[in-house]
């Protein structure tokens, strides 16, 4: 039955060969049961009438996506126009999104390069010093940022005392706050995958690039960007994803006035306005979103390989 | 021949990357300073002291996070045991099994509750509990959490079962092993980092879930992040200061441990 002496470890014999099935089960069932058919089900809800005070009644209805695109006045019986309330936060939620991608892009990149460039024996612990804060509890380093910043917290009053600035900036409760905290939590996401991209570069590129005369600038633009890129655009989507669902920053850092998608949600099922029905709508409209990005990459990954 | 510049040095990559780790740790020490601080104010320092941690544990509150702290353990033990048992079968699948039929699909499911929002698989399991009218509370998130500690515990199990060269349980089978034996004899010992280090990693993930499980837990149960949540709706206090402080040290002590978990044996080649 092994593949006995002969056998070199090229040609496994596969072990439990007819035990795949068996094995795998206990993992399909629990991701199955618990995560796959639990959308399915918030797809069905998504299409059913709200129920005051949270659930749903069982029939059809159009009306969560209705809300979602068209405003028909207080009694919903106006010619239809466009809502654009909850066109805006999910807008907002895109370019905020977009912009931590960008700001993590711009010093992950140097970071990933730098620690990627190490000797061995030190890489590790410049890598391990990025990956533990990505460890570290969202909630706990959202309150962090939030202390950090508060209008009477240590930032200001380091600035006063320094005599940089005359107030203090009152950075809690604006965009600009959950634009921090955003790109404070996904910043090591961004780093881990461009430094494993960066770790394959063959050096030897670089060298042929500057026997050509090719100054630095144009050695990193043109050889060296396009060669790491499937890190950066897997970096990328690593920091953008679970920012544009991002639910803690905009609720710590933002306050009621910047809204984002998760917010949103949240607000259907834990807040005030309880309207569930909406709220598996907008978390649909959320998954597709994802989803797109995510076959757009697998799309972009299997062309490379083609190539 | 002159000597050619280092074509790995950027100008400016060391400051940048010095920036980065400033950045990420600048918050989280400041919060763990001001967690020693001796005043009923957050911001006005007032010297050094442990009174907050003695709040926390003996104050007020104390018994309301002592609770979220027991039930964050239970749970971050059973579900990282739990997903670490059903990682390691599933690797086994993946990695020694051959070819069956949806193993094509199978690595896309056990990767589904990374690429899924949070904030979606927090809706969709609330649906979910409520349609089949199940009450929410401790085992509800318990299920949760097993489900998102899959993929976390899946990686390094997997990782070093791609290492483990399947020669060994050859041998243990040309010597008239069983199958079982081979694996509970052989292939077991030698994953044991890489299951330690999913476990690890897991019980990470689950101990510091905070909007799924807000989302399933129902009236009055709480984990220590729902607690801490909770708290801070009303404002930063300096107990949750040293709360935080503590949670963080747990956190670190994890990962340092899953690490060097996950590197036992790896230098024999």
């Amino acid at each position: 039955m092994a593949g006995g002496i002969g056998s070199g470890p090229g040609k496994s014999a596969r072990t439990y060969a007819g035990f795949g099935v068996p094995l795998i089960l206990p993992a399909w069932l629990v991701i199955g049961i618990f995560l796959v058919v639990p959308i399915g089900i918030m797809l069905v809800y998504s299409f059913l009438t709200k129920e005051f005070r949270g659930g749903v009644v069982w029939e059809f209805s159009l009306a969560a996506y209705d809300q979602f695109f068209f405003d028909r006045g207080l009694f919903g019986d106006d010619p239809p126009q466009i809502e654009w309330t909850y066109i805006l936060i999910f807008w907002r939620s895109i370019w905020q999104a977009g912009l931590a991608t960008l700001l993590s892009l711009l010093i992950g990149f140097p970071t990933a390069w730098f620690i990627a460039t190490r000797p061995a024996s030190t890489r590790t612990i410049w890598l391990f010093l990025i990956t533990v804060p990505y460890w570290v509890n969202l909630l706990i380093r959202t309150i962090s940022m939030k202390f950090l910043i508060r209008d009477n917290g240590p930032l200001n009053t380091w600035l006063l005392e320094a005599g940089l600035i005359s107030e203090p900036i009152h950075l809690i409760n604006t965009w600009v706050a959950v634009q921090l905290g955003l790109f404070y939590s996904y910043l090591p996401f961004m780093v881990l995958p461009i430094y494993a991209a960066v770790e394959r570069y063959n050096f030897a590129l670089s060298e042929a690039a500057a026997d050509l005369y090719a100054s630095r600038f144009v050695t990193l633009t043109q050889i060296i960007l396009p060669v790491v890129k499937p890190g950066i655009i897997a970096g990328c989507i690593l920091v953008f994803v679970p920012s544009l669902g991002s639910f803690l920053a905009p609720d710590l850092l933002g306050g009621a006035k910047n809204f984002m998608i998760g917010s949103l949600i949240d607000e259907q099922f834990k807040g005030a306005a309880g309207n569930w029905p909406f709220g598996a709508a907008a978390a649909m409209i959320l998954l597709s979103m994802v989803m797109l990005v995510l076959i757009f990459y697998a799309r972009s990954q299997s062309r490379r390989e083609e190539t | 021949m002159a000597r050619k510049p280092d074509l790995r040095r950027f100008p400016g990559f060391l400051p940048l990357t010095l920036l980065c780790i400033f950045l990420l740790y600048a918050p989280l020490i400041i919060v763990a300073i001001y967690s020693f601080n001796n005043s009923a104010s957050i911001t006005i320092w007032g010297g050094v002291s442990l009174r907050w941690y003695e709040d926390v544990f003996w104050g007020p509150e104390s018994d309301k996070f002592k609770q979220a702290a027991i039930n964050s353990f239970v749970i971050a033990v059973a579900a990282a045991t739990t997903a670490t048992v059903i990682a390691t079968m599933a690797a086994t699948a993946m990695l020694r099994s051959g070819s069956f039929r949806g193993k094509g699909a199978s690595f896309a499911l056990i990767n589904l509750p990374l690429m899924v929002p949070e904030i979606v698989t927090a809706v969709a399991t609330l649906i979910f509990f409520s349609a089949i009218g199940f009450s929410t509370g401790l085992l509800t998130i318990l299920v949760a959490h097993i489900v998102f500690c899959i993929p976390f515990a899946y990686l390094p199990i997997a990782a070093r079962m791609q290492g483990i060269e399947e020669v060994y349980e050859q041998a243990a089978q040309d010597l008239y092993a069983t199958r079982w034996q081979a694996f509970r004899l052989i292939l077991l010992p030698l994953m044991t980092p890489g299951i330690l280090s999913g476990f690890l990693l897991a019980f990470i993930i689950s101990l510091d879930d905070f909007i799924i499980t807000n989302f399933v837990k129902g009236a009055g149960v709480e984990t220590l992040p729902t607690a801490i949540f909770g708290a801070v709706k009303q404002g930063i206090k300096p107990n949750i200061m040293a709360i935080s402080t503590l949670l963080l040290a747990v956190s670190i002590l994890f990962v340092t441990l899953s690490y060097f978990a996950g590197r036992i044996g790896q230098n024999r080649k």
